[in-house]
Formats: C-alpha cells, structure tokens, sequence
C-alpha cells in the first residue's frame, strides 16, 4: 500500500484517528489509550501485516512527552509511523508494545531510562545505561551545569 | 691416605672426550665408584641426590624457558610475525627477561581464598614434574631412576598434576578459576584412560614396561615401525590425548582464554603464576618425551633390522641428539595443533574421548593382542 | 546500582551466576552479561550496557548538523563510514541538495572498503573467539592495508570524519585509485586463505553449525538487520530496498540463507567481503570527473520537520531520525543502532547452550558496544 492507501486503511479502523502524510511516511496520531490495540491491528491484519519494528524514539515536545514508532512490513514493504503523545510529566505512561514486538523491549528501556516514560505491562523495565539515581537527561528541562555546554 | 683411586678414575678419562656421548655411565660410573670408595654408602647416596637434584633444576628452568621461546618463535612465523626479537640476538634472552620481571612482580593476596592450598596447589605442579622427569631416559646411561615398571609409574604421577590444577581452581575464590578446573578434571580423567590404552598397546609389543628395555628392544627398529598398523593407530590417539591431557589447544579447556579468562590460573600472580606456565610447557615436554621413547626408539638411532652399514652411520649421531630431536619433533606438532586449530566445546571434547577414542583404543589392543600373539610383527 | 543487584539475587539457587565483563577477552568492548549457569549450560543471560554511554543523542541537540559526523564517527567505529552518510544523507535530502555523482561513487567506494575491513575484523575476532589465535593475525594483516589507504585520502584510520554534507571534506588522494585496485588485487588470493584455515576446518564447523539457531519469524520480531539477520533469510539490505549514493547504479547480490544459525551468520560475513569487492570493482576505473564537494550554506538549518534516514552499516540497518524545529541544531536526534537492537536476541538464541556457544552466538552477531552505548 502507498501512503494514501495507508491513510485510508487507518481510517477504516478507527475515523477518529488523527492521519497526516508527512515528507516520507504516513503518521498517524494516537492517543496512548488507543495505541495498544492499534498497534495489534497493524500487526494482525493481512492487508498491513507491519511485523518489523525499526524504530521507537522517545521524544520531548517541550509541554508533552511522546513517543514515535516506525514499524514496516517485510511482506509487503510498506511504512508507517505511529505517534503518540501524554501530557503528564510526572507519571507518564504509555502502553508497552514489547507483546507484539520483541524488540520493543529494549528500546523501550531505553526510553524509560532518558525520559522517563513508564511503560505498563513491560516484561523487565529497568534503568538501561545510568544509575537509578540519575535523572532523565533527554528531557529538556534537564539540568546539568558542568557537562552539558551551551553556548 | 691412599691415591690409587686417582688413577682409576684418570684412566677412565682417557681417550676422545666424546665418548660420553655415546654412553653416559662410562662417566657416571667411575664418579659413583670413587664417592663409594671415598665417603660411606649413605653419604654417596646423599651426594648423588644432591647432585642428580640440582642438575634436574638446571634442566627443568633451561627446558621450560627454552619451549616458551620456542612456541612464541613458531607461532610467530605461522602468524607472520617476527616473534621475540629485542632481548639478545633472535630475542632468545626473551624468555629470561620474562622470568626476572615474574619474580619480581608482587604476588596479589586473593580475598576469601583458602590460602594454604591456594599456595601450594603451584608447587604440586611442579613436584609431579620432577618426579616424571625423573624416570625417563634421555641417554644411553643418563637416566635417574630405572624402574622396572616406569612407564607405569610415569602414568601415575603425570596424572596426579590435575590435583595441583584443582586444588588451583578451587581455592582461588573465583568462578571463572572454578569452572577452570571443573573442566580440567573431567578432561584429564577421562584423557588418561587414552594415554594408558594407548602406551599398553606398545607395552604388549615389548612385552616390559621398564623403560631402559623398552628402548633396547628398539634397538633393530622404531616400534612405530615393528608394530604395523596398531603401533601407529597408538600413536596418533596418543598423541591427541595427550595434547588434551596437557591442557594445550585446540583442547585448551581449562584456560580457554576467551570464555573463563584464564581458567584455573586467572588469580595467580608473579612467580606462582610462572610455575605454572613453566609446568605446562614442561608437561608438553614430558609427554613428548614419552612418545618419543615409546613410539620412536627414545635415544636409539634410527636402525633397520640388522643393515650393519647403515645402522653404525646412524649410531654415529650421539643418542642424546636423537632422543631431542624426536622430542622437539613432538613438540613442535603439539604446537601445530594449537596455533592452527580452533578450540573444541567441553562435551566435543568429551564426546571425542568416551565415543571415538575409546574404542578404537580397546580394538586396537586386540589387534595388537593378536599380532604378538601370533608373531606377525617384525 | 541497588536495583540490578536485586535481580541478580532472586535468580534460583540452584544457578552458578557468573559476571562476564565489563572486561572480558571475549565481549570485545565493555559489555557486561550476567550469565546463569547450570553446570556448563547457559539459562539466562542479562545484557547491562551504559560503560561508555556518552550522551551522543543528547549532545547532538547542542550542536550544528556538520559536528555530528564527529560523534556518529564514535558511534560504530568499525562503520565510522557509513554512519558519517547518514547525516550527510539527511541534511541533503532535507535540503534537497543535488549530489553530483562523483561524491556518490566515491562514497559507495569508501563504505564498501569501510564494511570489507569490518568484516575482516570480524573473522580475525571470530576466530579468536573460537580459540584460533592466528585468524586474529590474518585478519589484521589485510585490514592494515585497507587502513592505510584510508589515511592515505582521509588522514583518519578508523574515526575518519570523511562525508560532510554537501559532499566529502576533501578530494581524493592521487593514488588511491591504484592502491584500491592493488588491494583487491592482493586479497582476492587471501580470502581463500580465510576458508582454508577456518570455514573448513572440522571443529570449526562442528563447534558452530547448528548453534544459536535464530529462525525468520524471530529475526522480524527481534528487529534484526544486517548479516546476522540475512543468514536467517530476511531481505533487508538498505542498499537494495532503498538505494542511497551510488548503489543503485552497481550490480551485487545480497547474500541470503535461510539456516540462520552462527556457522551461516558467519558465511553471509564471509561472502558479504566478495560482494564488496565487486562492488568497488565495478566503480573504481569509473569515478566520474567532477567536484568533491557542493557549496553549502555556511550555517545549515533544517526546514521544521522531521526526516528519517537509512543506511546499511556492516552490522546491519543504522536509522537516523531527526526532528528539526528550524534552528542550526536538531530538536531531537535518534540513532537507530544496529548493534542495540541486535543485542536483545543474545537471551534469546544463546538460552540452553554452552558457554563456549555464547561466545560463539555473542561473536557471530558482531557487536561493537560504542554503537550500543551511544
């Protein structure tokens, strides 16, 4: 499927979704609640079959904490991103997706350990790279007065 | 006092100085009657052991420091290097460099290990060295002790070195040390049964087991040779098993550098740690030793049944070159096997023993059972 | 620290727990595997990584787009190359830059050589790592050639900053043509050396033929890219999917099994080097004329957006994703590391063997622990 039929493949699942065509890929906005079961969906279905996830990047928006997968098909080598967003800066959390993909695992460890995004259900959420005692430090009101340098 | 000793002893020394070469006891013994004329039995007893002593302390470091330069020098030309080359013409004072700085490295105190058997486990190494070295003939009227059953006896105590490697492993309160030596007993254990069946083969054909008769009766021909197909099947499995006996690659097991580190030595330090590396090389170089006498005639020449002519050529190379020729010939497979061959996984290794091996070992005797039997062997 | 310990203590008693790393001869870098042992047999492995964690994510959010070269060269050491055209990659394609062709061809050149001496280095470890110590010096001897006529051009050995965007930082060295060629030359008679000493030997082929068998289905849900996951038999080469540089303009096979297990994770390494050597075959008589580098702006800024970015390294599939807000710096960069992801299928494909398996498994998936730690 191209982009647009992606689109409209989104839009069949669930019309309230949020779809944009971006420069490469068809991002699709989801709310953290709906994200579990989509994600499911991309996975399951015959016509999407999304089986490979080659990214998940935890992001900070300044306000919101998000993060934004990049899944593909190796079947029918399409891509899609999906985008998800909570504005709770304190307790974020975001449904784990380790269940559909094992490499969600690690990546999202990973994020947990940078931005501090909780995710639920996760088999073995752990620090990845600091000390529990650390900070979140992609976040960006982290401070750090003696490594970090601003100009 | 009385001098006429004197001249017994000037008129064995007459005569070219390289008759010693070719039989050691025209020395040993005019030294042996003199000591015994002179002082009493016991004291010639003490003075010879003394003697006997030292001269194996000399031979034990000039071999060990001799075979750590020799498998850095030929795993240096497979790997297309240079090898030690800065100390001495050829780096040979290499070796020796490395000695002097082992001694005086700190020796590292390890937490929580049981320190009197992590302490002496290096120095039953070395014991059961010695006490191989010191049945095997390496001239013609240079050997220590002659036993009636030596190659027995050597089998014996060569075995006992896996208690040193144990007791190393066990005591140094590390796993990586303890897996070691885990490993390392299960090999030797089950690598010595090769090594017996194997020299029992050979033992059938000479029909003794002291080691000075085992080497005359090679006298009209290597048993390798005499003993037809068995004699060298032996050979072959005993020179596998006793590379994995030695703990050398590819059946490196124990210290298989890059899964346990250094297996049972990883926390041994300075020279306790050197007693080690020298035992193994020293240990290469008993098991050779053994091969070389059992398979290849030990200090005999190389002889054919009885071509006179040919045979008095091959007597003219003294025997001690013989027998170390042989035993570098030895060596120098082992070291072969190691710098060329990936290492086996503990149950190949085990598998090779009990499923191959074994068998073949145990068949092989029959066979050779039946060719002495029979008289089918030259 | 508190909460690692905690796992390691309610493993059951009956587990030898041995702590392999941060170092260790065999996790070639500062890894660290908490490894449960029931006698010899591993029964569960717990990767902890972060030795060398350097905030490359995070720096990158402070700097200008042509100093991130100089991080993503630390990153994958071994593929300094590749990841160098990553970025190089991105910026051009946000700005959308023409690249004249000259700059593409001398780019495929220079990470084909980058991914020959990778593998190279990777069956001198690998061999190592199975107890064959002169694999290691083999290995070496033909990378150092590689290695110098990359100083040669770049002045760098291993970190050699060569992209920029916009093009490369400096023409070509007059000889490195004809050292190029020389050196194909020279090691086409050497791969075969390679196979003698260690694809055929018998314990070799006994000691990884049937270990750490890693199936399709697993190597889609593990997010395993590069050779270790075209041995299990997933397309996923970058450079045929989606052709960067010049690489669409080369003929070379991807190199596909279907066993998926080390010995063939080995062989998909072992042909990849063949592959690679065509490949600079065909473009090193037909480097076209032209200039190195396009005139770019002095400060680079992304338009507001964000870009996604692939490149095949030699371990597999490197993803850049950045989100710009405008500024000469990135809101948020993201490398997609080859080597990461492959780590989380250690567990998985080294559960139930030996430790001897382990390393092998650990050394058939060539980490470089740089690019994990990031």
């Amino acid at each position: 499927m191209d982009n647009k039929q992606l689109e409209d493949f989104i839009k069949s699942i669930d019309q309230d979704l949020e779809v944009r065509i971006g420069k490469q890929f068809t991002e699709v906005i989801v709310p953290p609640a709906k994200l579990y079961s989509l994600a499911r969906q991309l996975r399951e279905n015959e016509e999407a079959q999304f089986d490979f996830m080659f990214n998940l990047s935890g992001v900070d928006y300044g306000h919101d904490l998000g993060v934004v997968y990049h899944l593909r098909s190796t079947v029918h080598n399409h891509s899609i991103v999906l985008k998800t967003r909570t504005s709770d800066r304190e307790n974020p959390q975001i449904d784990s997706l380790a269940g559909i993909w094992e490499t969600a695992n690690l990546h999202e460890r990973e994020v947990y350990d940078l931005l501090g995004i909780r995710f639920t259900n996760h088999p073995d959420l752990r620090r990845l790279f600091l000390d529990s005692s650390w900070g979140f430090p992609l976040r960006k009101d982290y401070v750090d007065d003696i490594n970090i340098v601003t100009k | 006092m009385r001098f006429d000793f004197i001249a017994s002893y000037v008129s064995a020394f007459t005569g070219p100085w390289w008759k010693f070469l070719y039989d050691f006891s025209l020395l040993t013994t005019p030294v042996h009657e003199w000591l015994n004329g002179s002082v009493s039995p016991f004291w010639t007893t003490v003075i010879e052991m003394v003697v006997v002593g030292v001269v194996f302390l000399l031979f034990y470091a000039v071999v060990g420091l001799f075979l750590v330069y020799a498998e850095r020098k030929v795993c240096a030309f497979i790997q297309n290097r240079l090898g030690p080359n800065r100390i001495g013409p050829y780096g040979i004072f290499q070796t020796i460099a490395d000695l002097v700085k082992l001694l005086f490295k700190e020796i590292i105190p390890i937490k929580n290990a049981d320190s009197l058997l992590f302490n002496i486990a290096p120095y039953i190494v070395i014991i059961v060295n010695f006490m191989a070295l010191a049945a095997i003939p390496y001239a013609n009227g240079l050997h220590a002790i002659d036993f009636n059953i030596g190659i027995f006896y050597i089998l014996a105590v060569s075995s006992m070195s896996v208690v040193g490697v144990l007791l190393a492993g066990w005591s140094s309160n590390s796993k990586y040390s303890l897996i070691g030596a885990m490993r390392s007993g299960a090999q030797i254990v089950s690598y010595e049964l090769s090594i017996g069946l194997a020299l029992i083969t050979i033992v059938i054909l000479s029909g003794t087991m002291q080691l000075s008769e085992i080497v005359e009766a090679q006298r009209t021909g290597w048993f390798i040779f005499k003993g037809h197909i068995p004699a060298i099947i032996a050979f072959i499995i005993y020179v596998i098993s006793s590379t994995a006996e030695i703990n050398r690659g590819p059946f490196d097991m124990a210290e298989a550098e890059s899964e346990l580190t250094a297996g049972y030595h990883t926390e041994y330090s300075g020279i306790k740690f050197a007693f080690f590396y020298l035992a193994e090389y020293i240990n290469m170089f008993i098991v050779a030793s053994i091969a070389a006498t059992m398979f290849l005639g030990g200090w005999m020449p190389f002889h054919i049944g009885n071509l006179e002519g040919f045979n008095m050529v091959m007597d003219f190379i003294p025997p001690f070159i013989w027998y170390i020729g042989k035993t570098f010939f030895i060596i120098w497979i082992i070291m072969l096997f190691k710098w060329t061959f990936p290492r086996l996984r503990i149950d190949q290794l085990l598998t090779l023993e009990w499923k191959y091996l074994l068998p073949i070992n145990l068949v092989n005797i029959l066979v050779m059972s039946f060719l002495v039997l029979k008289g089918w062997h030259f | 620290m508190e909460e690692k310990v905690e796992i390691i203590a309610t493993d059951e008693k009956q587990e030898f727990i041995v702590n392999m790393g941060p170092q260790h001869p065999s996790t070639h870098g500062v890894l660290r595997l908490v490894v449960s042992l029931q006698g010899e047999t591993v029964k569960n492995i717990q990767p902890h990584i972060g030795y060398i964690h350097r905030g490359i994510e995070k720096m990158c959010e402070s700097i200008t787009y042509p100093q991130i070269i100089h991080l993503t060269d630390r990153m994958d050491y071994l593929s300094a190359h590749q990841n160098n055209e990553s970025v190089c990659l991105l910026v051009e394609k946000a700005l959308e830059v023409d690249i004249p062709d000259r700059i593409k061809v001398i780019r495929t050149i220079m990470s084909e050589l980058s991914r020959l001496q990778s593998h190279q280095l990777f069956w001198a470890t690998f061999g190592m790592d199975l107890g064959g110590q002169t694999c290691y010096f083999y290995g070496l001897r033909d990378r150092e050639m590689i290695l110098d006529i990359f100083e040669e051009t770049t002045g760098g050995r291993m970190i050699v900053s060569y992209n920029c965007p916009g093009g490369l930082m400096y023409d070509i060295h007059p000889n490195f043509q004809k050292r190029v060629k020389d050196f194909i030359k020279y090691f086409r008679k050497k791969l075969p050396e390679y196979d003698t000493i260690l694809t055929g030997n018998v314990i070799f082929r006994e000691r990884t033929s049937g270990i750490g068998p890693l199936t399709l289905q697993d190597a889609i849900s593990y997010g395993i890219t590069g050779p270790s996951a075209r041995a299990s038999g997933l397309s996923c080469d970058v450079r045929k999917h989606e052709p960067y540089s010049a690489y669409d303009k080369v003929k070379f096979n991807e190199v596909l099994f279907s066993e998926g297990d080390t010995y063939h994770r080995y062989m998909a390494r072992n042909d990849e080097m063949r592959q690679s050597m065509n490949t600079i075959e065909q473009l090193i008589d037909n480097i076209p004329e032209g200039p190195y580098a396009v005139k770019m702006k002095p400060v680079i800024k992304l338009p507001e957006g964000e870009y996604f970015q692939r490149v095949e390294t030699a371990r597999g599939e490197l993803g850049l994703f950045v989100i710009s807000d405008g500024n000469k710096n990135p809101y948020r960069v993201k490398f997609r590391s080859p080597n990461f992801v492959n780590l989380g299928v250690l567990n998985h494909l080294a559960k139930g063997f030996k430790i001897a398996d382990l390393i092998a498994i650990a050394g058939s998936l060539d980490f470089v622990i740089p690019d994990m730690d990031r």
